[in-house]
């Protein structure tokens, strides 16, 4: 029994570089999560190694792999993941108060991110009474809060329709072009990939299939910008 | 985190789920509050008890005797200091040697006597003692019908109700407690008695015992050197002692009492008279034994010290004292363990609450970890939440507590009131029992915190947000 271990990544060999955009791709069950939550710290890899900075977040104890997602990593999922008992604000500020931030600082520091989003007016309400792209747009105002390096989104438009998935991935490439985030996404729309990614891995039963840049990025975004 | 926002965020998750965390809180609320209840029970009655014993001034006082007294001459309790044989008399430069010890109030000699009091020309023979003026706070004149003496010299006397029956020619019946002293007091108070005693007297110049006494009071001992003579005094009865001030001497007891002066000035014939007779040339007084008041209980036993030191014997009702206080100890320990039973249920049910609310935030605590969250945070989340409902349930069982001691306390002082007793606080709420009652409380609820902390804590990230 104890040989009989699932591989959910096996044998992958990745490189992003700064301030890529990189989308994963692939069906459900081929490990594309995986990889990802491999690169949030979240889970660690059995064996090999993932390196960011030049750490390797296998060796890292379990406070600094915290602290790597605090301050270098920001999230997005598809089913937006906000706290339900915490208003917009409250969840935009819940990590700085893991990050220690000084409370005189976080009331603008969360004004600036939600208005950055288009939340300004819906501060004090709580995700429940809020669409689902306006829940997702607060998810990326928490993910950008503590100033990370690093965006990772897990099917960010999974629960979103095509509209206003358009308009998260919009903000998505705005953060990625503007602030120069590196960001990682994972989704199982080839389409959507195209549109925006720079560069598309595949993954079939944990391995890694193809690698390859992609040529058409920009002129999807010109296309969808037109509807 | 910082606390202010572990506090804040502690809050806002009790409030949360408000209805189940409030029954959790009265839970702890009503463990204190039955903790608190039953020590401060004991505590009441411990000072209850040290309170009316204190006025009884049983444990203030130390008896002096001479190591020369025979009676104590086989104790072999204390052999320390000279021999009897050559130690010292129990005169008044002694006595009031020892009343210049530190922390002692006053050194009085005991005098006592049996004599015949006589009462509308019956005559009564019973045991006559004086006492000091500060004997007045003793307990037992607190219920005195009439009043104390006057004057340390006036010519008055309180009697005991025993003798109060005796004088009205009632026979004392011991089935039935409750005499009345009132009604006792009302024929006495103000009318006389006549004291017929034995005065010593310092030998004339003259070597012989000379016929100058008058008869029937001459003791006549060969080679005594003073003489007695017989004499009357007539005494105004001012009180009538409900309460036996001397209940601690026994058979000895007195029955009548006369102002200390009054009775030093008298100098009647004492039983160590006779067996001072060699020295009894000096026109001082030799005293049998003196009663030493000591400022407070704690002070007792280096005045006892002391005295031995002088080479005298001491005896003092402290051992008595000390196995009361350790009943009061033992008492206070089984009423804590009842007290804490029923915070031992509310330990299970801060767990209960705790888990379950770990079960229900399960995808909260995978998102807090999913943006930076340390295991630390998550954990300190948890016993703050614990720490906020032992807090609030220790204030709230604190003051339940206190109520329901008010509460019991109103209900016995009405059925004391009803059976004609005075009211009693036996109810006692020191500050330091809010405070340790709050604490423990606290630390209660943090113990009780910390399995379902700690698995909140390694709760897998990656597995909570998996749960849709």
């Amino acid at each position: 029994m104890g040989e009989n271990v699932i591989r959910a990544v096996d044998g992958v060999s990745l490189q992003v570089g700064c301030g890529e955009f990189v989308a994963l791709l692939g069906s459900s069950g081929s490990g594309k999560s995986s990889v990802l939550n491999l690169i949030a710290g979240l889970d660690r890899p059995t064996s090999g190694s993932v390196v960011v900075h030049d750490r390797d977040l296998a060796k890292l104890s379990r406070e600094d792999l915290s602290r790597y997602r605090l301050h270098t990593v920001g999230m997005v999922f598809q089913s937006f993941n906000l706290i339900a008992s915490m208003t917009l604000a409250e969840n935009v500020e819940l990590p700085m108060r893991f990050a220690e931030v000084e409370r005189g600082e976080r009331d603008s520091l969360v004004h600036e991110a939600l208005a950055r989003v288009g939340l300004q007016d819906r501060m004090n309400h709580r995700p429940s009474e809020l669409s689902g792209g306006e829940q997702q747009r607060a998810a990326l105002a928490r993910a950008l809060i503590n100033r990370p390096q690093l965006l990772l989104a897990d099917e960010p438009t999974g629960n979103l329709d095509s509209r206003t998935g358009t308009e998260i991935m919009n903000m998505v490439r705005e953060f990625n072009q503007q602030l120069g985030m590196t960001v990682v996404m994972v989704t199982h729309e080839r389409a959507l990939a195209e549109r925006y990614a720079q560069r598309l891995v595949f993954l079939t039963d944990g391995k890694l299939v193809s690698d390859e840049a992609n040529l058409i990025v920009g002129e999807g975004a010109t296309e969808q910008g037109r509807l | 985190m910082k606390l202010p926002d572990l506090g804040e965020l502690a809050v806002r998750n009790l409030r949360e789920s408000i209805l189940r965390n409030s029954l959790t809180t009265i839970g702890i609320s009503v463990g204190v509050a039955s903790l608190v209840a039953m020590l401060s029970l004991g505590i009441g009655l411990q000072q209850l008890a040290s309170r009316r014993l204190m006025k009884s001034g049983l444990f203030d006082t130390v008896v002096v005797t001479s190591r020369r007294d025979l009676r104590n001459s086989n104790r072999g309790e204390d052999r320390s200091g000279p021999a009897p044989g050559e130690s010292r008399i129990l005169d008044e430069p002694t006595r009031l040697e020892i009343e210049h010890l530190p922390n002692v109030l006053e050194a009085y000699p005991d005098i006592r006597f049996i004599t015949e009091l006589r009462f509308e020309d019956k005559p009564h023979l019973t045991m006559v003692a004086a006492l000091p003026s500060s004997a007045q706070s003793n307990d037992a004149f607190e219920a005195v019908q009439g009043r104390f003496f006057s004057s340390e010299m006036a010519p008055e006397v309180v009697i005991q109700k025993t003798f109060a029956e005796e004088l009205l020619g009632k026979a004392p019946n011991p089935g039935l407690d409750e005499t009345n002293v009132a009604a006792l007091a009302a024929p006495l108070l103000g009318k006389q008695l006549t004291m017929r005693y034995a005065q010593r007297e310092a030998p004339p110049a003259a070597p012989s015992s000379a016929e100058n006494s008058t008869p029937g009071g001459d003791q006549g001992l060969a080679g005594a050197a003073y003489s007695v003579v017989s004499r009357e005094l007539k005494l105004k009865i001012v009180g009538v002692a409900d309460l036996d001030p001397e209940s601690m001497r026994g058979p000895t007891r007195a029955r009548v009492f006369l102002p200390l002066k009054l009775a030093e000035s008298l100098h009647v014939m004492q039983p160590t008279d006779l067996r001072e007779i060699s020295r009894a040339a000096s026109d001082q007084p030799v005293y049998s034994s003196v009663s030493v008041r000591v400022k407070n209980p704690s002070g007792v036993q280096p005045v006892e010290d002391a005295i031995k030191k002088m080479g005298f014997n001491t005896f003092s009702i402290l051992d008595a004292s000390r196995s009361i206080q350790q009943f009061f100890k033992v008492l206070d320990v089984f009423l804590g363990i009842f007290g804490s039973l029923a915070l031992a249920v509310a330990f299970i049910g801060i767990v209960n609450t705790l888990v379950m609310a770990i079960l229900e935030r399960r995808r909260e605590i995978g998102i807090m970890k999913a943006i930076g969250a340390s295991d630390g945070d998550v954990k300190r989340l948890f016993f703050a939440e614990a720490g906020a409902m032992g807090i609030l349930g220790g204030i709230v069982g604190v003051a339940l507590g206190w109520a329901i001691g008010q509460v019991i306390n109103l209900g016995t002082n009405i059925y004391l009131k009803r059976q004609s007793f005075p009211p009693e606080h036996f109810w006692a709420v020191p500050w330091w029992l809010v405070v340790f009652a709050v604490l423990f409380s606290f630390l209660v609820s943090l113990a009780a915190g910390l399995y379902p902390a700690g698995r909140a804590a390694r709760l897998d990230p990656v597995q909570a947000l998996r749960y849709e």
